[in-house]
């Protein structure tokens, strides 16, 4: 299999003047291509700094992370903003989208940014609406949106690029049972069916238990790695 | 193309803030353009009255003439060099004079005057003369009469068609002595012309001086009178250097200091007025980088660049300055434009102030196009340095802290 993530003796330190905080501590992670994979641990556990780190959206202290075996460490501010447009989708917490676009154009507006022509996007965005099931709310705003709602249109525009892999900082954090696993369904499909990559934090059970690998991060380590927790609860310490 | 797009929804998504922002650059645009116009208005009017008045916009004298004021300084009246004036473009009237001083009397009062020739006609063009008769009437080319000013008409005791005696040094030293008919009095706002002068036919005054064809001056009025100074150049070129080519700002510094004082006072008004466009302007911008921290963050993360996120903003302001701007200046066009034709009217002491000098009591506007297009672009100007701040934050945007709540 295709390696996507390969994250190398990763720290990410903070206070490093005053008390040292190892948000994330020497942690290694490979993710392969058309993975299902949790990153859970309780709050403060470095989660969303690893996400940071493995999205470019932070640099580590020490080590390297690297995307189809391209360091994205060395990259620089520009350069990284470049590489996170073409081959990494996000999900937010909440707030992800833009708030006077409509939904199809919040899902066009990452390909707008990459200067695809219209009728690429039209045919890319007809897709993408189909896929996560909302092809009535396309010229809905997000306010007028549920949140599991705003949460697919999301998942949606971070498909519409078509990134390497899906980096989502807990996406159900703020959404009911039933919003929560719609979301699930669509991101397992996409996962299934189009082989895309997820990783994505949680401390959500219901989350842990539809994905086919879980980290668990504490202390900024990873203290296990298992597979397939809803089917083989293959535990592997660390 | 789609960045516009944006940047106008952008601009909707807080509508009292906008709107808000839009009201405080249009009425400062309003204050500001009124400010603007009244102030070059009421100086414009101010030198118009002044020049008007007597000295003209432009004067032509012998070299030296302006130093020393006598009738010895005085050179020949040539159709060739009055043609030369009238073809400089700028130039719309041009008229003739013959000054000196002489002891006007009557039965048995006696006193210094300054005696004006002109030529009837053209004088009136340039100063309205004739319009300043209080009693009696004009003068002619041909007459052998006089109009006395009515400061001096008092003084002498005497009224339309009595008759003055005018003693004095005429041209090269010869005496110069003659009585004329009052043919009319006309009243002067400045009280040193209305104690002192008396004005006759330029060809009498030759005649009474025994300076024949000669002249003191050409007064010359403008047609655009903010090209003053190349006007002066161009003609004082053309003459050459036997003339001395004077504008009323050398012949009345005390007015152009009034002005110029006047002006910096005003620039302090106007100073306030584009603070106050800075603070709402700049409000804005502050409230709106605050509130969408977390969004500016989150687009930087999925791929924007920061430089597309700039022109995003840039857009923004200069649509929010632009409008207000916009529509201030549409506003003020009305309201400019009644001043200029129902200009204020000032009363009390100012108001008696104004008339003792015989100017209009009046603060009209101006309703040139310029004062319109500067203060556009000072608003707009203002508007896109305010932007550097939202520029600066965006180039040290870190998307992570910025989407940290």
């Amino acid at each position: 299999m295709d390696t996507v993530i390969d994250a190398h003796d990763v720290s990410k330190i903070y206070n490093r003047e005053t008390i040292p905080v190892y948000a994330v501590n020497n942690v290694h992670l490979h993710i392969e291509k058309g993975e299902f994979t949790a990153l859970v641990g309780p709050s403060g556990s470095g989660k969303t700094t690893l996400l940071n780190l493995i999205g470019g959206l932070d640099k580590p202290d020490n080590g390297n992370v690297f995307i189809n075996d391209l360091d994205i460490t060395k990259l620089s501010a520009n350069e990284l903003i470049d590489f996170r447009l073409k081959n990494i989708g996000f999900v937010f917490q909440s707030f992800n989208l833009i708030p006077v676009l409509t939904a199809k154009e919040n899902v066009e507006f990452i390909m707008l940014l990459q200067g695809v022509k219209k009728s690429i996007r039209d045919a890319r965005v007809k897709q993408l609406f189909r896929q996560i099931e909302m092809d009535d709310k396309v010229d809905i705003r997000p306010a007028q949106l549920s949140g599991g709602q705003q949460q697919r249109v999301a998942v949606a525009r971070a498909l519409a690029s078509k990134p390497k892999f899906v980096l989502a900082d807990e996406p159900t954090a703020n959404l009911d049972s039933k919003s929560a696993s719609n979301l699930l369904d669509i991101m397992a499909k996409l996962n299934k069916e189009e082989h895309i990559t997820f990783l994505f934090s949680t401390h959500d059970q219901r989350v842990i238990e539809r994905a086919r690998r879980v980290i668990t991060l504490v202390d900024g380590r990873i203290v296990s790695d298992t597979a397939a927790v809803s089917t083989k609860h293959e535990k592997v310490d660390v | 193309m789609w960045l516009i797009k944006m940047a106008w929804k952008n601009l909707w998504r807080n509508r009292s803030r906008t709107i808000i922002t839009m009201a405080a650059i249009f009425f400062a645009v309003i204050l500001s353009v009124t400010a603007s116009s009244l102030k070059d208005g009421i100086f414009s009017n101010l030198v118009k009255n002044v020049v008007s008045f007597y000295t003209g916009y432009v004067q032509v004298h012998k070299k030296g003439f302006w130093d020393e004021q006598i009738l010895d300084n005085s050179f020949k009246s040539s159709s060739k060099v009055e043609e030369q004036i009238l073809n400089e473009k700028n130039v719309t009237a041009v008229t003739s004079r013959l000054e000196s001083f002489a002891l006007a009397s009557s039965a048995d009062i006696t006193k210094g005057s300054l005696v004006v020739g002109i030529d009837p006609e053209k004088e009136n063009q340039i100063t309205s003369l004739e319009k300043k008769i209080i009693q009696g009437s004009y003068l002619k080319d041909t007459d052998s009469a006089v109009l006395l000013s009515q400061g001096l008409s008092e003084r002498l005791k005497l009224k339309t068609n009595d008759t003055v005696i005018l003693i004095g040094q005429g041209y090269h030293g010869a005496t110069a002595a003659g009585k004329y008919l009052v043919k009319g009095i006309v009243k002067f706002g400045s009280p040193d012309l209305n104690d002192k002068s008396l004005f006759m036919p330029l060809a009498t005054a030759q005649e009474f001086y025994g300076a024949d064809s000669m002249i003191t001056s050409y007064i010359l009025s403008l047609e655009h009178t903010k090209n003053l100074q190349t006007t002066r150049l161009l003609l004082g070129t053309e003459l050459g250097s036997a003339y001395e080519v004077m504008t009323w700002e050398e012949m009345m510094p005390e007015v152009k200091q009034h002005i110029q004082t006047d002006s910096s006072n005003m620039k302090y008004v106007q100073g306030i007025l584009y603070l106050l466009i800075c603070f709402g302007i700049f409000g804005t911008l502050l409230m709106m980088m605050v509130e969408r921290k977390f969004e500016m963050g989150m687009l930087v993360s999925i791929g924007m660049k920061k430089s597309k996120l700039i022109i995003l903003l840039l857009y923004e302001s200069v649509f929010t300055v632009l409008a207000g701007c916009m529509l201030g200046i549409i506003a003020s066009i009305p309201l400019v434009y009644y001043l200029n034709r129902h200009p204020i009217r000032i009363g009390g002491e100012t108001a008696k102030a104004y008339e003792k000098f015989g100017f209009e009591a009046i603060f009209p506007t101006s309703i040139a196009i310029s004062i319109f297009i500067y203060q556009g672009i000072t608003v707009l100007i203002i508007g896109l340095l305010l932007s550097l701040y939202p520029i600066y934050k965006v180039i040290r945007l870190d998307p992570v802290t910025a989407m940290k709540r």
